[in-house]
């Protein structure tokens, strides 16, 4: 074979496989696009939980100062609306919205979005929000909530709590 | 830059490939096979209820033992209270009359918060406006505070002269036949989730 035609078959093969190339990479970021605004979030459970650890009294006898429960709670309505709260120490505590024995738990399912307030003597201002929002609808809601979910776990250390 | 058509025709393809890709997923998602079983907030595992003894408004020794074979609504309140009691007695009033025969077996109890203002004779007549089978129940400042120690209920007092008001917990605990608290419904549900849970209470 002539070197001339050789190095014209090359760049058209390079050519091709370039395109091809892009192709395959389109399908594949627009099928995990579609995938992750369309595909439902399947959950495991629908528990958010919240423990109180083992010591905590004595650790706050001790002048430690414990955050366990955030000023505010968000759930997801389907996906994450159950607000789970475990006393695994020695003594009764008041926990969110209610008083739990030590080894009890309280959970503590939503079925509507909206935003609850409760009184948490725990708290600095005597309350508790947990806002429920709805859940998210197939498409951008889908999307929004995959990559807000993706970034958090990425980015994102675990919020300041307090109790 | 110029369109290529041939380039246009791939991208089109690889759209239609990916919904068509994304769309074999589309269910609706998949529910809750693991939700609880009550609307109220459930106690894992239960105990028993703490007992108290207190003066009521159908008899002069209001114990929760007394009710034992009932299921048990419990709440704390005022009668001076402008919304969350009344609101909170109409719903009881209301999934009682949903539990047709089933309401003999349901005892409704209001602690009062307020025993400076809430003598026996004025929380009847304010019950018998909701529910003549609500009981009610007063006692020395001392035991009622002991009685909301025990629950984890709070009630601070707001304002001051006659008109003062109670911020107080709002929930309603919910105790089975055996005594044992097993739920705790917040504020703001309505009638028939009550009917649900006892209705589940009362066969569990």
């Amino acid at each position: 074979m002539r070197p001339h035609l050789l190095k014209l078959l090359m760049r058209v093969a390079g050519r091709e496989w370039r395109r091809l190339t892009a192709i395959a990479l389109s399908l594949l970021a627009l099928g995990g696009i579609g995938w992750a605004a369309l595909a439902p979030i399947v959950v495991t459970s629908h528990d958010e939980l919240f423990e109180i650890p083992h010591g905590t009294y004595a650790r706050r006898m001790a002048g430690e100062k414990i955050e366990i429960l955030p000023h505010t709670i968000h759930l997801t309505l389907g996906l994450n609306d159950v607000l789970l709260l475990r006393n695994k120490d020695e003594v009764p505590h008041i926990f969110g919205p209610t008083l739990i024995m030590p080894g009890q738990s309280f959970s503590l399912p939503f079925a509507q979005a909206s935003t609850y307030s409760f009184q948490c003597t725990a708290h600095a201002n005597g309350q508790l929000n947990v806002i429920v929002e709805p859940t998210p609808a197939p498409g951008w809601e889908r999307l929004h909530w995959r990559w807000r979910k993706l970034s958090n776990a990425v980015w994102h250390s675990p919020e300041s709590h307090h109790h | 830059m110029r369109l290529n058509p041939n380039r246009l025709r791939n991208h089109a393809a690889a759209l239609l490939l990916s919904l068509l890709f994304a769309s074999a997923f589309i269910t609706t998602p998949a529910d809750a096979d693991v939700r609880p079983e009550l609307k109220a907030g459930v106690f894992n595992p239960p105990y028993m209820a703490p007992e108290f003894s207190l003066d009521g408004t159908k008899s002069s020794d209001v114990t929760l033992a007394r009710y034992r074979g009932k299921v048990v609504l419990l709440t704390f309140g005022f009668t001076n209270c402008a919304a969350v009691c009344p609101t909170t007695l109409a719903t009881l009033a209301q999934a009682r009359s949903g539990l047709g025969k089933a309401a003999a077996s349901v005892q409704v109890i209001y602690v009062t918060v307020d025993p400076e203002r809430d003598s026996v004779a004025r929380m009847r007549e304010f019950l018998a406006a909701f529910d003549p089978s609500f009981i009610g129940a007063t006692g020395t400042p001392a035991a009622l505070a002991a009685v909301r120690k025990k629950y984890g209920v709070t009630a601070i007092k707001q304002g001051s002269g006659r008109d003062y008001a109670m911020a107080h917990t709002s929930s309603i605990f919910l105790i089975d036949r055996a005594g044992k608290l097993r739920a705790l419904m917040p504020f703001g549900h309505d009638p028939a989730d009550f009917v649900h849970d006892i209705k589940f209470l009362l066969a569990h």
